[in-house]
């Protein structure tokens, strides 16, 4: 067992743990952070995607012990300090970004990683990005829309319904 | 998995030592190597992760090319060499997705040696040398097959130096599930001549296209390589291509590398 | 101004909430006390007879707390077929018993034949392969091709079934000789022999069970990834372990997508329950995704031979297939429903055909079973006739557009009667294409095609003109047909003392937005705020009774319970408003949600009553009970028709053979709308899983029965940048003549009518390009299978 230490969502947390233990499962069963969600075992759908020191990194494919005094976020940090929906957050309800949920936390950290990098991406650039989170719901249309209108693009406009 | 100890050195010399223990390995970035030891078809006894060893991080400049760190994770290559060696930058920005490029590094998919992954195209079509903390090997000496390489126990790869060509540029067409290369071709167009390296098509790993390099040295045109053929013996066939498209995609992907070449 | 609350009103989704800040609750995120972990032992061969098991050094590994396999559940009872298909002939199919874990031979890459629970997930890992090195399983040929499944008869799935033939089905068998000779006499005849390609659905939660056991009362608790906790509640407790329904609570929570493969009955959720017993202690199994890949229902997965006879100017006049259906090692819950009553019966799509026969063979093979997937049996059907109709036009030289134009069931023709047993009770099928053609610019193509060319990529344009059959129903028809069960539901309106209500509904909601939606409609009825109303469901303690979701049946046939339950609330309201304003109830109107007499401004609120019923001071108690709850099962009284036409437009790379979707537009007629943006997402989300189908997806098992697409790496899943921008509508409406809201379904429609215009798309990109030697390429139309076509 090996003692790690992380600042999660503003917090600081030590616990005690294999070699073996990823960083999805450290969220999930040691934190009880089970926004994070695991979807596949090969680090393609994305479903587990964090933040680790600001960067979109698979929860899944990581050992806790590998970022050991790391800075992480999860979904259940991005909400805004009263409790309401974040930007991106917002924009995936406002245009039914989301259907069952699943892909859904791994699906707004991406694009928050995305956003922070290029505040104002092109369709192609959003469709890119968002190669490595896999969603079985809703065709990829209104979350490309929300992530368009989360940058304050004319979303309607670029995706005529 | 399998548990295991995970040690983090913080500089070549100590993690040299911790890969010397029995059953140890290397992880660097473990976007493969993971996946992997989830299957149980890896299962060392200590896992050395190379990523804290500062020496081992970075991207500069010099005499001799472009050297980048061993443990420099894919979105720095493509972020910090687009100002020298832009093809190189952008064959790291297309591997795998973003979340992969922030964990995966150089070095790691070196070692790996995937028949379909990207740093071997661009490593051997660049000429590059490999340095490990031993010596030093060049790309042609280094991939000696599908997921086998000029390593030796205990090696470790520290860097590779890059020479910049002239015009380059990196062509991939993905295998639709995995977003690997389906096969993916490298070309760099030197002052002494011209390197066309291909990645995904064949059963023996990466691989240079000597005719190619032959016609384009001659004259770097797409309309070089037309009247070239490549065989499909040897060539990866799967689910998702057979040897003869694969061989086609050699082709077709070349004439389009170095159409984009800039 | 679009409305902004009630029946179609785009109300946000208030399950979004808990969804975006990580706080939905799906069935893995639980942790209980003393809970233990379960971990299967599947077999890694396709086809083999179990020798022995020895569970010795397992069970003494640490961790390790019982060791379940085959021999345990092998008097309990099997998994069964929730439909009894009759061959051509009048005999019953062949049943297997589906055993919980396989008990003397093994049928298919991953299925379960022993379950190891531990204290750690990790403990009961190492055990399982312990046990799996310790089993001793005699490898047999694998049967993996079905036309060798049905010539050979001496390898055999189940020893009991000589040819692996679950039965050899005619629809309608007295039709044959009439279709035939009209065959004889037809003026043109096509051809076309293709693959529905199987599918995996792959909804992106893996499957998941929890098995609860009290002691104390000897209750157990299920909670699971279900479409539909009463149906599993069913066949996990009466049918396989006897356990009586009202010591058995089955509870799905957030369920992370569900596309079919989460209506049936697994083996796991009765390990999990069994374990539970025996250990009293929670015991938790989740799916990894090779397991899901392995071992959750698949979809599709036949092989058509279809005729076509026309007039030589394209007028259908008969339509015969002949079918090969992949039901896999075992029969799933539905799995024989789905390639006959859910392909059969819309084989005559939306056109007038005179004379139709399907005939469908099921077949045993060692692979993972299949079963209904998004569509189910009406995509394969769409598939077969939207192709060959596709290829008639090219073999006749007539335009794809006017030739569904001629053959379309006219307006006026409802209540129409097709020869393959539906009568379609509404539709305006010219609307729809009309409204298509507009928005999809047909007549810009001409321009779009040129752009192309001078990019090097070859463009075309492929129609489909679709109709399904949802909401299945009524239960005494599909009774006589063979179902094992009724298909209609139930909700329980509960109006709270301080008005706010509870609906207790028998859909599932697995992505759909029912909390929302369903909101909406009782919010419309009532007159109140959508804010005052929660949707409860997914719990079977709560709930009266459902069938769940599935067959796109939640509004057109669970809204209607709710409906029927809301309007007998407000028949109740009547009487007591009645007697509070000392009137007759016969003058009591209620709109707004106010109750008032007729032509008076007397009234009393909806609130008022509510308050009342609870508080029954001036109430006529001698009449009427307190309380304002009810109660309302509905069954449908027909399916519901929605049909519409789909145009995509691809670009092909004819050097490399890749297809990119350039457009895609869909008019639709789902009736009534309750929530336009839900509509439009379930629309896009069924046109993405079409494209997939026809692009992307393909589930191989090699000639010994290994599956070479177990994971993301192989199974091609569309990403973001494998699809375009949609373009939906569903403005032109001809409401449900049967159900109260006028809705029809809309969850499944994107993947029937999609994979054909895709397919049809690219044949008509490579006959531009002059490649008309390319009849057909069978799906998914990967770069290489288009490349080889070409170069073919």
């Amino acid at each position: 067992m090996t003692k790690v230490t992380m600042t999660v969502n503003g917090k600081t947390v030590s616990r005690e743990v294999e070699g073996r233990t990823l960083l999805s499962s450290f969220l999930r069963e040691g934190l009880g952070l089970t926004g994070t969600h695991v979807g596949c075992d090969t680090s393609q759908c994305g479903a587990c995607v964090v933040h680790v020191d600001g960067k979109a990194v698979k929860s899944c494919s990581t050992f806790a012990a590998d970022v050991d005094g790391a800075t992480v976020k999860t979904i259940e940090g991005m909400n805004n300090p009263d409790g309401s929906l974040s930007v991106v957050q917002q924009a995936f309800q406002d245009h039914h970004g989301l259907q069952c949920g699943f892909c859904t936390p791994g699906m707004v950290m991406s694009s928050a990683a995305l956003l922070a990098e290029n505040p104002k991406p092109t369709e192609a650039e959003i469709r890119h990005y968002l190669e490595g989170n896999i969603c079985r719901c809703t065709g990829y249309h209104n979350i490309v829309k929300a992530v368009l209108a989360a940058s304050g693009q004319d979303a309607a406009a670029l995706a005529a319904e | 998995m399998h548990n295991f100890d995970f040690v983090k050195p913080s500089t070549i010399a100590d993690a040299v030592k911790a890969l010397s223990a029995e059953g140890a390995q290397a992880l660097s970035g473990g976007q493969t190597l993971t996946p992997t030891m989830k299957q149980r078809l890896a299962a060392p006894a200590t896992l050395v992760s190379l990523t804290g060893i500062a020496e081992m991080k970075g991207v500069c400049m010099g005499a001799d090319g472009l050297s980048i760190g061993a443990a420099t994770t894919h979105a720095t290559v493509a972020k910090e060499a687009a100002a020298h060696y832009p093809a190189l930058a952008a064959l790291a920005g297309g591997i795998g997705d973003p979340a992969v490029r922030n964990r995966g590094t150089i070095g790691g998919s070196l070692a790996n040696n995937d028949p379909a992954a990207c740093y071997p195209a661009g490593t051997l079509g660049s000429g590059a040398t490999i340095v490990t903390n031993r010596r030093k090997i060049a790309a042609d000496d280094y991939f000696q097959g599908m997921f086998t390489t000029a390593l030796e126990e205990g090696e470790i790869i520290t860097g590779v130096t890059f020479p910049v060509p002239q015009k380059a540029a990196y062509v991939k067409f993905n295998q639709p599930a995995s977003r690997f290369a389906l096969t993916a071709v490298f070309v760099a167009k030197f002052a002494d001549g011209v390197r066309v390296a291909v990645t995904g098509a064949s059963n023996d790993g990466v691989f240079r296209w000597t005719e190619a390099e032959k016609a384009l040295s001659a004259n770097f045109a797409a309309s070089s390589v037309a009247g070239l053929t490549v065989s499909p013996d040897g060539m990866i066939g799967d689910l998702h291509g057979t040897p003869a498209y694969r061989a086609n995609l050699v082709k077709v992907l070349t004439k389009r590398a170095v159409e984009a070449a800039h | 101004m679009p409305k902004d609350h009630g029946i179609g009103a785009s109300s946000k989704r208030r399950e979004d909430v808990r969804f975006l800040s990580g706080r939905g609750y799906y069935t893995d995120d639980s942790a209980l006390a003393g809970q233990t972990y379960a971990v299967m032992v599947r077999s890694n061969v396709a086809h083999g007879r179990i020798k022995s098991i020895n569970t010795a050094n397992a069970a003494k590994m640490p961790g390790v707390l019982a060791i379940f396999t085959g021999e345990d559940f092998k008097d309990v009872g099997g998994n069964p077929a929730g439909w009894l298909i009759n061959s051509r002939d009048g005999t019953p199919m062949r049943e297997p018993k589906r055993p919980v874990l396989a008990h003397g031979k093994v049928r298919h890459v991953g299925d379960a034949y022993a379950a190891v629970i531990a204290e750690t997930y990790n403990q009961a890992k190492d055990a399982a392969q312990q046990l799996a090195d310790d089993s001793e399983i005699e490898e047999l040929p694998a049967i993996v091709d079905m036309k060798k499944a049905v010539a050979d008869a001496s390898n055999r799935v189940h020893d009991e079934i000589p040819d692996n033939l679950c039965f050899d089905w005619g629809w309608i068998e007295d039709n044959r000789a009439a279709v035939n000779a009209a065959f004889e006499k037809a003026p043109h005849i096509t051809t076309l022999e293709l693959v529905n390609n199987r599918l995996v659905p792959n909804a992106m939660e893996p499957r998941s069970s929890i098995g609860e056991y009290y002691p104390g009362t000897g209750d157990y608790k299920l909670t699971t990834t279900s479409q539909n906790p009463h149906l599993t509640r069913l066949l996990v407790g009466a049918f396989v372990l006897g356990i009586p329904e009202n010591k058995l609570t089955v509870v799905a929570p957030d369920v992370g997508g569900g596309f079919g493969s989460k209506i049936y009955h697994y083996g796991e959720e009765a390990v999990v329950l069994a374990a539970a017993k025996k250990l009293a202690r929670p015991v938790r199994w989740t799916a990894e995704r090779t397991e899901s890949f392995l071992s959750d229902a698949h979809g599709r997965d036949h092989v058509t031979r279809i005729e076509l006879a026309s007039t030589k100017d394209g007028e259908i006049l008969a339509i015969r297939t002949e079918t090969l259906a992949n039901v896999g090692a075992y029969l799933s819950n539905f799995s024989t429903a789905t390639p006959t009553f859910l392909h059969g019966t819309l084989m005559a799509g939306p056109y007038k055909v005179p004379h139709v026969y399907v005939n469908v063979k099921t077949v045993f093979t060692n692979t993972a079973p299949v079963d209904a997937y998004r569509g189910a049996g009406r995509p394969e059907a769409t598939f077969s006739l939207e192709r060959i109709i596709d290829k008639m036009c090219r073999e006749l030289n007539l335009d794809p557009f006017e030739v569904r134009r001629k053959n379309l069931i006219q307006p006026d023709q409802f209540p129409y009667t097709t020869p393959v047993g539906l009568v379609y009770d509404t539709g305006n099928y010219q609307a729809t294409l009309d409204k298509l053609i507009d928005l999809a610019d047909v007549a810009g193509f001409d321009k779009r095609a040129a752009a192309s060319k001078a990019k090097g990529k070859l463009r075309g344009m492929g129609l489909s003109t679709w109709i399904e059959a949802c909401g299945i129903a009524p239960s005494n028809l599909v009774g006589v047909l063979g179902s094992r069960v009724g298909l209609y539901d139930a909700a329980t309106v509960r109006v709270n003392a301080t008005g706010t209500i509870s609906v207790m509904t028998g859909a599932h909601s697995h992505g759909q937005g029912h909390e929302t939606v369903f909101a909406q409609v009782v919010a419309e009825k009532l007159g109140i705020a959508e804010s005052q109303i929660e949707i409860v469901h997914g719990d079977t303690s709560k709930i009266p009774f459902g069938m769940g979701s599935y067959g796109s049946r939640s509004l057109a046939v669970c809204g209607s319970a709710m409906s029927k339950a809301v309007d007998k609330i407000i028949a109740k309201g009547k009487k007591i408003a009645a007697h509070m304003l000392e009137a007759s109830e016969n003058d009591i109107v209620f709109a707004d949600g106010k109750f008032s007499v007729a032509g008076t401004d007397k009234a009393k609120t909806f609130g008022e009553i509510a308050f009342s019923a609870y508080v029954p001071h001036n109430y006529p108690l001698e009449t009427l009970e307190p309380g304002l709850e009810e109660t309302a099962f509905y069954d449908p009284a027909n399916f519901t028709y929605p049909a519409g036409a789909y145009l995509c437009e691809v670009e092909v790379d004819p050097e490399t053979g890749k297809v990119d979707i350039a457009s895609f537009t869909c008019a639709d007629d789902f009736g009534n709308v309750m929530n336009p943006m839900i509509v439009e997402g379930q629309v896009h989300g069924g046109v993405g899983q079409g494209i997939g189908q026809a692009l992307l997806e393909n589930t191989t098992y090699d000639e010994n029965g290994q599956l070479l697409t177990a994971s993301y790496m192989d199974y091609a899943m569309p990403r973001a940048d494998d699809v375009p921008f949609y373009t939906v509508d569903h403005s032109c409406i001809t409401p449900c003549t049967h159900n109260p809201l006028g809705v029809k379904g809309c969850g499944e429609a994107g993947a029937i009518g999609s994979p054909p215009a895709v397919v049809n798309a690219v044949i008509d990109a490579l006959h531009r390009g002059g490649m008309t030697h390319v009849k057909h390429i069978d799906m998914p139309v990967s770069p290489s299978r288009v490349w080889q076509a070409i170069n073919g």
